[in-house]
């Protein structure tokens, strides 16, 4: 007998592809082994943080590069069509590194005050960012599964990291019990259309459903709803928004900043790449859900903001409702459509880390009381730090010369040129009754305090001192969020280039 | 008639995933106690694996079983993460029912 060796055919590994979420893993283990190394040297944590922003610079530097090299020689896929490099996944993932590196500049002086040092924090918010930047490459449904188990799994800690403060470990189980609870949904999604389909790649269910018409239906119907609730978890539209109050709230203000505009992002470019990629045949029936949640979305958002009276809840139910106007984007399936979602996503990273960065100096210590009382006449007392919190808010209300209401004028645009009237009133109405909270809160901060009660930023001087690297977070939002809204041709144009190869 | 007749097919398989998976989501939102809670998302993901091995049986095609391998590392690793933070919460308070985490409400 003969022994007959077949070669084994290995997919072909393109690691340029991966290269950022390379840097961004190398940055998070790196950060373990420094803190294995040091033990309890004084530096540790001052060398895990400069360790964790060279990665996050390697990884932009990378990112450049590949916006480069995919503008110039057009989209590749790699890993046997489970990544797919094109400029919608750079930007996604430039838009993430942003978000990642503000969180982490906050985070610095966040954790010094509260007495909650340590390396591994810095690690966690890595690799959930190394995820989401898997997410906007992934090009198969079980990368996506993966990339947005990496990208939750850290959240969770995150989330809980305060030990000594109870919301917070509350905040960080509710995720924990919801995001798993998404993810198996998700994961049956996959199974169905596994199962109606014959393959996970995006790609190739496009290619399957292009060219055979399916018997039966309801398999693949049934897991394409599945999909849209698990990602409807993920970026936290109505009806599957019930987490979002409460863990905003409870988990610690820069990992709120980062879960907000971030982990949005992510969420974001999976949706989209998951529709207009793998089921543009079944666009009639994805459609009506996603205008449904969008919606619903942006009208629960806006009019249960209004009953609350902690600053990061109303900006927890605001954040729902800018994610009902990205889906607004995402219904129009128009080039303009994606353009728009792109740069709403790009222009809200600013608007709400800046806002969050505002309240983590504010907040007393132990970050618990964020109540609207405690901030009234906070622009009087504080007039560059609150005028800075005005400002933000009026940029997610969406006044002009902001980015914010460049971005909502691309999306009603959009919608506007997808001619569904009834969705883009809706729209309008919603972001009317928004205004209502967001100058609720700018009223509030101008407001006469009442004598004698302790208020927001009284506290001792040298713990209210705006640390370096946070007013670099604040003042860099506040420059873009005002450049958005003053010279947005640019960031149009991104943008536009973005979702060409899409 | 006669036993042979009764063949189980993919279909019994795929149904009894879908009342596992169901079974579990009922749990999730309906029981109190955080470990009951848990557990219930374990079966959802282990119902979704059943799914997986049946549509790969069905279709002929090996990569639904090399799903599972996936699943089974990320519920792994979900159980680490998500224990820790239990037990972060069981220490500092004797309970760990959904009713009891009540310091987060609008």
């Amino acid at each position: 007998m003969i022994a007959v060796t077949v070669p084994i055919e290995t997919p072909s590994v393109d690691l340029w592809a991966i290269a950022p979420i390379l840097a961004l893993v190398g940055g998070g283990v790196g950060v373990v082994l420094v803190k294995a190394l040091m033990r309890r040297h004084r530096a540790v944590t001052p060398v895990a943080f400069a360790l964790s922003l060279v990665s996050l610079v390697v990884a932009g530097f990378l990112l450049w590069h590949q916006w480069d090299l995919v503008r110039g020689d057009g989209p590749f896929s790699s890993m046997a069509g489970m990544v797919r490099l094109d400029p919608f996944a750079v930007f996604i993932g430039i838009v993430v590194g942003i978000a990642t590196a503000m969180a982490l500049l906050l985070s610095y002086s966040y954790l010094r005050r509260e007495q909650l040092e340590a390396p591994e924090y810095f690690a966690l918010m890595l690799l959930s960012a190394s995820g989401m930047l898997m997410m906007a490459v992934a090009n198969d449904l079980v990368a996506v599964f993966v990339a947005l188990e990496v990208l939750s799994i850290p959240l969770y800690v995150l989330a809980a990291f305060d030990r000594r403060r109870l919301t917070s470990q509350e905040a960080g189980l509710k995720y924990f019990i919801l995001g798993a609870f998404s993810s198996a949904i998700f994961l049956y999604g996959i199974a169905m259309v596994y199962g109606g389909t014959g393959t996970t790649s995006l790609t190739g269910i496009a290619d399957f459903l292009a060219r055979n018409t399916l018997y039966e239906q309801a398999t693949l119907l049934a897991g394409i709803g599945l999909l849209l609730v698990g990602l409807g978890f993920k970026v936290a539209a109505v009806p599957f928004h019930m987490w979002t109050p409460d863990v905003y709230q409870g988990a610690p203000t820069p990992v709120t900043a980062f879960m907000a505009t971030a982990t949005k992002a992510a969420g974001f470019a999976a949706l989209l790449r998951i529709v207009l990629v793998a089921f543009p045949q079944y666009h009639d029936d994805w459609q009506p859900v996603v205008w449904v949640l969008a919606a619903l979305s942006m009208l629960v958002g806006s009019i249960a903001a209004i009953a609350q009276h902690d600053v990061k809840r109303i900006l927890a139910y605001s954040s729902i409702a800018h994610a009902g106007y990205i889906l607004m984007a995402v219904y129009a399936d128009t080039s303009r459509g994606r353009e728009a979602a792109l740069l709403y996503l790009f222009i809200y990273t600013f608007m709400a880390v800046g806002a969050f960065a505002v309240i983590t100096v504010l907040s007393h210590h132990g970050d618990a009381d964020h109540t609207l009382d405690g901030y009234r006449g906070l622009a009087l007392r504080r007039p560059v730090l609150g005028g800075l919190l005005i400002f933000f808010v009026l940029a997610q209300a969406g006044i002009p010369l902001t980015g914010g209401f460049i971005g909502k004028l691309e999306i009603f645009a959009s919608v506007a040129q997808a001619k569904d009237y009834v969705l883009l009133v809706i729209g309008v109405l919603a972001a009317v009754i928004a205004t209502f909270f967001y100058l609720r809160i700018v009223m509030t901060l101008v407001s006469a305090p009442d004598d004698g009660a302790e208020a927001v930023g009284d506290a001792a001087p040298s713990r209210r001192r705006v640390d370096g690297w946070v007013g670099i977070v604040i003042g860099a939002s506040a420059v873009m969020v005002l450049l958005v809204g003053v010279a947005p041709g640019t960031f149009i144009h991104f943008a536009r280039d973005a979702v060409f190869f899409l | 008639m006669t036993l042979a007749a009764y063949t189980i097919t993919d279909t019994y398989f795929l149904v009894v995933a879908a009342l596992l998976f169901t079974i579990g989501a009922v749990g999730v939102l309906t029981r109190k106690n955080v470990l009951v809670m848990f557990m219930c998302v374990e079966l959802m993901l282990n119902a979704v694996n059943l799914t997986f091995v049946a549509f790969a049986h069905a279709l002929d095609d090996v990569a639904g079983q090399v799903i599972v391998f996936f699943t089974l590392v990320v519920a792994a690793a979900e159980v680490a993460v998500g224990l820790a933070i239990i037990v972060a919460i069981f220490r500092r308070r004797r309970h760990a029912t959904a009713d009891d985490l009540d310091a987060l409400k609008g």
